[in-house]
């Protein structure tokens, strides 16, 4: 599930001090890898990371998606103090889930909470490629199960944008059972009337494209984004057969009726809103 | 040496081999070697026990892909009565890699879903090695809808490396279909009971194995990604593979451990393969008990039951202090 994205360049490159001047920070700017123009990060971060020059949607960590949707001051994070239980006493394992708490400042690669989108009060979870390459593991299932829970609690609909490689190697089987946990969650909050929103972004791929990230009321995705099932190498291996370049895209998924929509990001804040609008009255059979 | 011996069992089999050639000499000529058999029958019983008591889990993995090694077919052959096999997810086709259809147990009807790999390469072609594509999983569920329908329990059999990674069941959403299968499954109101008979790969094997309870044979595997495919990823070597089984913990042993299945159910001396009759018998008694305990429970008792067994699953710790503030 994973093998592809450990192969692939990060999206964006920041670009390294021996390639730019001494007085340039590192992370200042940023190539576009479509166009490979070269912007102030700053610039891209005005434009919701969006490439000005050939409309290349950037991952954004789950702090910028969430800034990005929700009304000032409305988002209330939740289970923050979650963190991984090495089960299988995998040698270094902590050591990279805490270099990755550093980076990122989150505890693990979701985070959840509730907010205002537009006035509209809704869960949220938001994935973050950059912890661990988004992977799933108890952490990720646990804070996700338990978002699901609290939305069917506070009878919130909830909103779950993903950006995964998959399963989390490290923790083995108990990974993969998080599908089923998530999935579980899915069904009892499904069962009382509520409204569940997935939003893929780049990549969505393995467990968490074959669990909660298929399961939405609305499926969704951002354009460009890498999703599906096994990955493209194995794929290419097994039916010996090279695969077209849109393959696994969002566009493709659309194309076969997997997804309702592709919805470039400058229309992300404004489509949500109009469902949320429509879902508020009614919906609740519980 | 027959084929299909595994290298860990050789001693056993070469053992064994060597009492049927003295029985042979024995019963051909006048010479009496009845008391150096009796020393080999016993030194053989002695070897044994040492050799599949021991197995590491490696020697399981093995075990769980032994090509002799009874299918879904045979063990519904075994368990059930009646058994009516229906085809076909209403959809696309009819996907070979998994089975199911109507039977009895014990004069119950239930439903059976099984994923079915070939005994020969014929059959393997047309099974797709046990490696279903969506519209298997599609063809599950609505039996399973069948299944609540009438109001009958729900019996599935774990036995693939995989879901099929093949263009046209991305094409076709594999994602979905199995998502939507966890999902479902979690939702209907029948008791459910799954059992790894094989290999239990990833995703694809979890596509039929949400229920009540989840039990392993003794030497069947269930893990996220096979040892090989471990070993490539971690530690860029598929040779590593023995290793990789070992720290993956994939053996039933260890998912019992991880709190992940209710049991392990135990295997005949040598594996399934050698006796299949003992063999049913033991999965037979473990879905008798589990149907009984499960009948006892009305449909609001298994959902929540069933929710809670999932809600446990998973290991955390809440140690984790931050002092970050929130987000905007
Ligand atoms: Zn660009």
């Amino acid at each position: 599930m994973l093998r592809d994205i450990f192969n692939k360049k990060r999206k964006y490159a920041t670009i390294s001090k021996q390639a730019e001047r001494e007085d340039v920070p590192e992370g200042l700017m940023m190539k576009c890898p479509s166009c490979r123009k070269i912007y102030y990060r700053k610039e891209l971060e005005k434009n919701n990371l969006i490439c000005l020059n050939c409309d290349h949607h950037h991952p954004m960590s789950a702090k910028e998606r969430i800034n990005a949707l929700m009304d000032a001051n409305t988002f209330e994070e939740w289970d923050v103090q979650l963190t991984s239980a090495n089960p299988l006493e995998f040698p270094d394992y902590i050591e990279k889930v805490e270099k990755d708490q550093k980076k990122t400042g989150m505890n693990e690669a979701v985070m959840t909470g509730k907010g205002k989108i537009n006035g509209y009060e809704s869960a949220i979870a938001v994935m973050d490629s950059r912890f661990r390459m988004g992977s799933m593991g108890s952490v990720v299932g646990e804070k996700i199960s338990r978002a699901i829970e609290k939305a069917r609690e506070e009878r919130l609909p909830i909103i779950i944008f993903t950006a995964s490689g998959g399963a989390r190697m490290q923790e083995g089987v108990l990974s993969l059972m998080q599908m089923s946990k998530t999935s579980v969650a899915l069904e009892r909050f499904s069962r009382s009337g509520g409204l569940f929103i997935s939003y893929m972004t780049h990549p969505t791929t393995g467990g968490v494209s074959a669990s909660f990230a298929s399961l939405g009321d609305y499926n969704f995705a951002e354009p460009k984004a890498l999703i599906g099932f096994a990955g493209r190498r194995i794929i290419e291996q097994t039916i010996r057969e090279k695969l077209p370049d849109d393959f696994q895209t969002a566009e493709f998924l659309y194309k076969h009726g997997q997804l309702d929509r592709v919805i470039h990001r400058s229309e992300m804040k404004k489509i949500l809103t109009t469902i949320l609008d429509i879902h508020q009255d009614g919906g609740d059979r519980s | 040496m027959k084929k299909n011996v595994l290298p860990f069992e050789k001693p056993v089999v070469e053992l064994r081999e060597k009492i049927a050639e003295l029985k042979k000499i024995s019963g051909d000529s006048e010479v009496d070697l009845t008391e150096e058999i009796g020393r080999l029958e016993e030194r053989l019983e002695h070897l044994e026990r040492e050799v599949y008591e021991n197995m590491a889990p490696w020697d399981r993995v093995q075990m769980a892909r032994h090509a002799e090694r009874p299918t879904t077919l045979d063990y519904i052959e075994q368990l059930f009565t009646d058994f009516l096999e229906m085809h076909g997810d209403r959809y696309h086709s009819d996907d070979e890699a998994i089975v199911g259809g109507i039977a009895k147990f014990n004069g119950q009807p239930v439903t059976v879903v099984g994923h079915q790999r070939g005994k020969d390469t014929k059959e393997n072609i047309r099974r797709n090695f046990g490696m279903p594509h969506p519209e298997g999983y599609r063809k599950a569920l609505r039996l399973m809808y069948q299944a609540e329908k009438f109001d009958r329990p729900i019996i599935t059999f774990i036995d693939t490396k995989g879901a099929y990674p093949g263009k046209a069941a991305e094409e076709r959403g594999q994602s979905e279909a199995i998502a939507k299968n966890l999902r479902e499954m979690a939702g209907l109101t029948v008791p459910i009971i799954c059992i790894v008979i094989g290999e239990g790969g990833s995703g694809g094997a979890l596509g039929i194995s949400v229920g009540d309870k989840l039990f392993m044979l003794e030497n069947s595997t269930y893990s996220v990604i096979s040892p090989e495919g471990a070993a490539a990823l971690l530690w860029k070597d598929s040779n590593l593979a023995k290793k990789a089984a070992e720290s993956m913990k994939i053996t039933s042993y260890d998912l019992k451990e991880l709190g992940v299945i209710d049991g392990v159910i135990e295997e005949v001396q040598g594996g399934a393969h050698r006796d299949i009759d003992s063999q049913a018998n033991k999965i037979k008694e473990v879905i008798e008990s589990s149907l009984h305990e499960l009948s006892q429970l009305s449909e609001q008792e298994l959902l929540d039951q069933r929710w809670r067994k999932y809600e446990k699953i998973g290991s955390t710790t809440s140690v984790l202090e931050r002092t970050e503030t929130p987000v905007n």
